[in-house]
């Protein structure tokens, strides 16, 4: 009994608050993006700013529900939540329903669920449990391999549903190994192999492979001496000869005709831009103060699309111009400072990886939404957390949160 | 570790202020420093559209309306909201085939899946009516109502014109005033009115959603304007004159010109074969257009008004006329006719056998070729011009006072001026001074270089009905605007220097030819009718057919041109054609005893076998 009292009293109700600010400008936000001229009832539940309202309740509940349940349940049935819902993917794939090309929908009568937006918080689960176990080091290749796998199953998964956009939230699991001791050549090695697929994009493969080529005789004849470098060297051009053409043959073979196009839009090689298009006019003629509440033209006549889920922070940046956009992306970065430091001052191991977990996802949602909708980053579709129409999404943030919130809670109690 | 592991985390942490700085940083710039940006949103959320005028009504003469609008529908596609329909449905109900409906529906798509474009153009409202009921089935198609011209009396293809969709050069010329989909007159009265009728377009700003649906008024309508409709116009057309004309002409190759003399209007301008103004609108506009510009009858060239022919003996009274004046001849001038007339190194001959001329009405009522050949070269040949240039001058000032050789000014596209040859025409081509009255001696009979368009023959008999002058030819007798009446002031009456009583000998002259000469078989018990035959000869088959005349002899009502291609005699044709004309257009009716007359007329197919 007085555990609990000293529980609630050391809960980060700074984080709530800013969840819940979050949670209240989505809501606000879906209700301009959808609303047709008439002033109906919010409560009116055949709308989408009506059924999100339910959705924030529900969330409101399984928040509470999550707060109230004890951290051992959390930590003790890390890996049974990963094994369900790895379970729970698979099955998708059978009985899924199809949305928008994706099967990774369920249905219960006339809801649908997204078991993916589970995954995120099972594999924050399971990922903390591993990497907090005794002996466990990152530093290690084996355990290095062990935790790739860990993010890797649920990404495959989910790739397989089609859902491109989810399965790359996984990526950003990378982030926390990194606070966890991967070496930092990882990071690098990523951020080059990004540049490198870009240039792939850009430029003509076999010019790309020539300047590497010349890169690597130069090279050679410098380091003529030095066996170990011209081995490197070797090994390196041949690396990324291999890839310059793996990304030449998914761009052409794997990908899809509407994926090749938001990725050739991004790189400046034309393509269908509408969407991107339509998305910077929206924010664009929001101009400072924003054309306010309800009077934005373009995202309530349907130009931005899907303006109440992938495309919300428009309708923000039409209605409430630079500084309610900048607003809530500070609100944003925040709440993300905050789950980072939240995640710093926990003794426990667990807590702490976790944290952090929650944190890195929050941020690659907010940079990928924000990003493409500011058209910087390509068009993937994955929502802008606790803004977006969607319960799965809420539901699965807010679960992500509160396990958080609650670890954080027992912080000064529980040593793991 | 532990300062590694913070460094690390510094490193997370600065990775998302930097991320979020450039958001910040991309926020300002298409938020604050980029206006253009509220450009485009307005662009895309208020859309200018347009609405059409009506465009102006054209009666005839006894306000009868003749062109009117009827509603049809452009049927629009947003091909991104085109899902799961019924094309087999669909295309029974507006009459496509599966293939046109995918084609279609790919061009469309390829256009913006997102934007609307045109589907089908030019749906009937029968059939559109029939779709609209339907239209909830096919989600991203409607119709945006248009109207298009009819003509109920399906009459005066030519002269009324048509209306077609404004090319694109016509919209650079008219410095974007028209935008491409909208309509214009393409010929006739339609192209030459066209500022009348078109009107002025109406605008709507509307605020569109992406799919271009309209979702209410900008600014309450306050920016609108009211489309103001075309103005009508009231012709000097007689319509069921017009449209006896058509009949008359019916498997017959010419033109028919009627005009009212002591005005200058247009009674009736006929074109055959003609074709039903109506194919000419609408869907089938395209198809019909082109069948009926390979028809090798030529339906759609303008005859009355671009055809030229050589007058033959209808020229005789203006030849006459000349040299009356000139006082090359008295009205007793007689001359002896054998048969033939020499000149030197030629016998020509005398057309038919008749008694010989006393004076210049017999000449004119047995159309004696001889009579007119010495006419002429007695108006050249006089002494006191100083050499015979100065002469054809003179007699070649006198044809052109009559609107000859030049065009009319008639309110219609496309007018040829017809052909006198000029004196310096003759210099160049014989030398100068080296041609002589015997050179150019086939004028005196309307035949040789001389060139007519059958509204110039009208007019020069509507001239000689009014005794030497003449009103610019013209089919616009006024328009309506804000509900007063304008009257065409683009006309002019133009005197020929002839004075009037060498009219009134021609005039008797050409009453004497229909009383008991060449045109005898046209007369009638009622109407003293004035003309004259003639007979073009035609280098490439038989003679063409020519009556001119008026009626009647005094206070004369009409005056009409026909010209019959390739149907031999004047007095075989046109001459029965023009009375009938005559009566029709003073009497209303045709007379018992001129029933078989008529009924010749109408059955006569001279074109039997030669179309298509």
């Amino acid at each position: 009994m007085s555990r609990n009292r000293n529980v609630l009293i050391d809960i980060d109700w700074l984080s709530i608050f800013l969840y819940l600010i979050l949670v209240v400008t989505g809501w606000i936000a879906i209700y301009a993006a959808s609303y047709s001229g008439e002033a109906a009832s919010v409560f009116n539940f055949s709308t989408s700013y009506g059924k999100q309202m339910i959705w924030i309740f529900i969330s409101l509940a399984v928040g509470i529900c999550v707060v109230i349940i004890d951290s051992k349940f959390y930590t003790t049935f890390a890996y049974v939540f990963y094994l369900v819902i790895l379970i729970t993917l698979i099955i998708v794939l059978f009985i899924g329903e199809d949305i928008k090309g994706a099967r990774s929908w369920i249905s219960f009568g006339s809801f649908n669920f997204q078991p993916s937006e589970l995954a995120k918080f099972a594999t924050s689960l399971a990922v903390a449990k591993f990497l907090s176990s005794l002996n466990i080091k990152i530093q290690e290749r084996n355990n290095q391999l062990l935790a790739f796998a860990l993010i890797l199953i649920p990404m495959a998964l989910i790739i397989i549903q089609g859902d491109m956009g989810s399965a790359l939230v996984f990526s950003v699991f990378i982030l926390v190994f990194y606070r966890e001791g991967l070496p930092a050549v990882y990071l690098v090695l990523g951020v080059l192999l990004i540049f490198l697929s870009l240039l792939a994009l850009l430029v003509n493969k076999f010019i790309l492979i020539g300047i590497l080529l010349l890169i690597a005789i130069l090279s050679i004849s410098y380091f003529r001496k030095q066996i170990q470098v011209i081995v490197l060297t070797i090994f390196i051009t041949l690396m990324s000869t291999g890839y310059i053409f793996a990304v030449d043959y998914i761009m052409n073979n794997v990908f899809e005709q509407h994926q090749r196009d938001r990725i050739n839009v991004l790189v400046g090689k034309g393509g269908n831009d509408w969407n991107i298009r339509q998305s910077k006019i929206a924010i664009g003629s929001g101009g400072l103060t924003g054309k306010g509440f309800l009077n934005g033209t373009q995202t309530k006549f349907d130009f931005v699309p899907e303006q109440s889920t992938d495309f919300i922070f428009c309708t923000i940046g039409e209605e409430f111009g630079f500084l309610g956009s900048a607003g809530l992306i500070a609100v944003f970065v925040f709440l993300i400072l905050r789950l980072i430091f939240i995640a710093e001052r926990q003794r426990s191991k667990f807590s702490r990886i976790y944290g952090y977990c929650v944190a890195c996802i929050f941020f690659f949602h907010f940079l990928i939404n924000i990003g493409m909708t500011l058209g910087i980053l390509p068009v993937i579709g994955i929502p802008l957390p606790l803004i977006s129409y969607g319960g799965s999404s809420l539901i699965g943030f807010t679960i992500l949160l509160f396990i958080l919130i609650r670890l954080d809670a027992e912080r000064l109690i529980i040593l793991r | 570790m532990k300062d590694i592991a913070l460094s690390r985390s510094t490193v997370i942490q600065a990775i998302i202020i930097l991320a979020s700085l450039v958001f910040i940083i991309r926020l300002s710039a298409l938020q604050i420093f980029d206006d253009s940006y509220k450009v485009e949103a307005s662009k895309n959320a208020v859309k200018k559209r347009k609405i059409y005028a009506n465009r102006g009504l054209i009666y005839d003469r006894n306000n009868k309306l003749i062109v009117y609008n009827d509603a049809i529908y452009d049927l629009y596609v947003i091909p991104g909201q085109v899902k799961q329909i019924d094309t087999t449905k669909f295309c029974n109900l507006v009459g496509l085939s599966r293939e046109s409906f995918q084609n279609r529906l790919a061009k469309c798509r390829k256009y913006s899946p997102y934007k609307a474009s045109v589907f089908m153009k030019q749906v009937p409202a029968e059939v559109y009516s029939h779709f609209q009921e339907h239209m909830r089935e096919f989600k991203g198609f409607y119709g945006q109502v248009r109207a298009i011209r009819r003509y109920p009396y399906r009459s005066a293809p030519h002269t009324l014109g048509d209306v077609g969709e404004v090319d694109s050069i016509t919209i650079m010329q008219s410095a974007k005033y028209y935008q491409a989909g909208d309509y214009i007159g393409k010929s006739g009265l339609e192209k030459i009115y066209e500022n009348y009728l078109r009107g002025e377009v109406g605008v709507k700003y509307i605020f569109v959603d992406a799919l271009n649906r309209e979702q209410g008024k900008f600014k309450d309508g306050e920016l609108d304007t009211v489309p103001k409709a075309g103005l009508d116009i009231f012709t000097t057309l007689d319509i069921d004159l017009q449209q006896y004309g058509e009949k008359l002409m019916k498997n017959k190759r010419g033109s028919i010109v009627a005009i009212e003399p002591s005005t200058g209007e247009i009674l009736a301008l006929i074109s055959s074969p003609g074709f039903d103004p109506n194919l000419l609108c609408g869907r089938q506009r395209g198809d019909n257009f082109k069948i009926l510009s390979s028809d090798t009858l030529k339906p759609l060239f303008n005859r009355p008004i671009m055809a030229q022919y050589p007058p033959g003996s209808t020229f005789k009274a203006l030849v006459a006329l000349v040299a009356l004046q000139n006082d090359a001849i008295s009205k007793n001038f007689s001359y002896y006719c054998p048969g033939y007339y020499t000149i030197p190194g030629y016998m020509l001959r005398c057309s038919h056998a008749h008694p010989s001329a006393k004076n210049v009405v017999e000449g004119l009522q047995h159309s004696c070729n001889p009579y007119f050949w010495q006419s002429f070269r007695n108006s050249l040949d006089k002494p006191e011009f100083e050499n015979f240039e100065a002469s054809y001058q003179n007699w070649y000032d006198y044809v052109r006072s009559f609107g000859l050789g030049n065009t009319l000014s008639i309110d219609l596209p496309g007018e040829k001026p017809g052909n006198i040859p000029a004196p310096s025409y003759y210099n160049k081509l014989y030398g100068n001074g080296a041609w002589k009255s015997t050179t150019v001696i086939s004028l005196g009979i309307g035949q040789g270089e001389v060139l007519m368009t059958p509204l110039q023959l009208a007019n020069l008999y509507a001239s000689i009905a009014n005794r030497g002058f003449y009103i610019t030819p013209h089919l616009m007798k006024a328009y309506k605007k804000d509900g007063s009446f304008h009257f065409n002031n683009n006309i002019e009456k133009k005197t020929v220097p002839i004075d009037k009583q060498h009219f009134d000998i021609v005039a008797e002259g050409l009453a004497a030819v229909v009383d008991r000469g060449t045109g005898r078989r046209s007369k009638m018990r009622d109407i003293e009718i004035c003309g004259k035959t003639g007979t073009a000869e035609n280098p490439h088959g038989e003679d063409h057919s020519i009556f001119a005349g008026f009626g009647p002899f005094k206070n004369p009502k009409i005056a009409v041109a026909v010209i019959v291609e390739n149907a031999g005699g004047g007095s075989r044709y046109a001459a029965p054609i023009s009375s009938l004309m005559i009566e029709k257009f003073i009497n209303d009716t045709i007379a018992d005893y001129r029933k078989h007359l008529e009924a010749g007329i109408l059955e006569a197919n001279l074109i039997k076998g030669e179309s298509e």
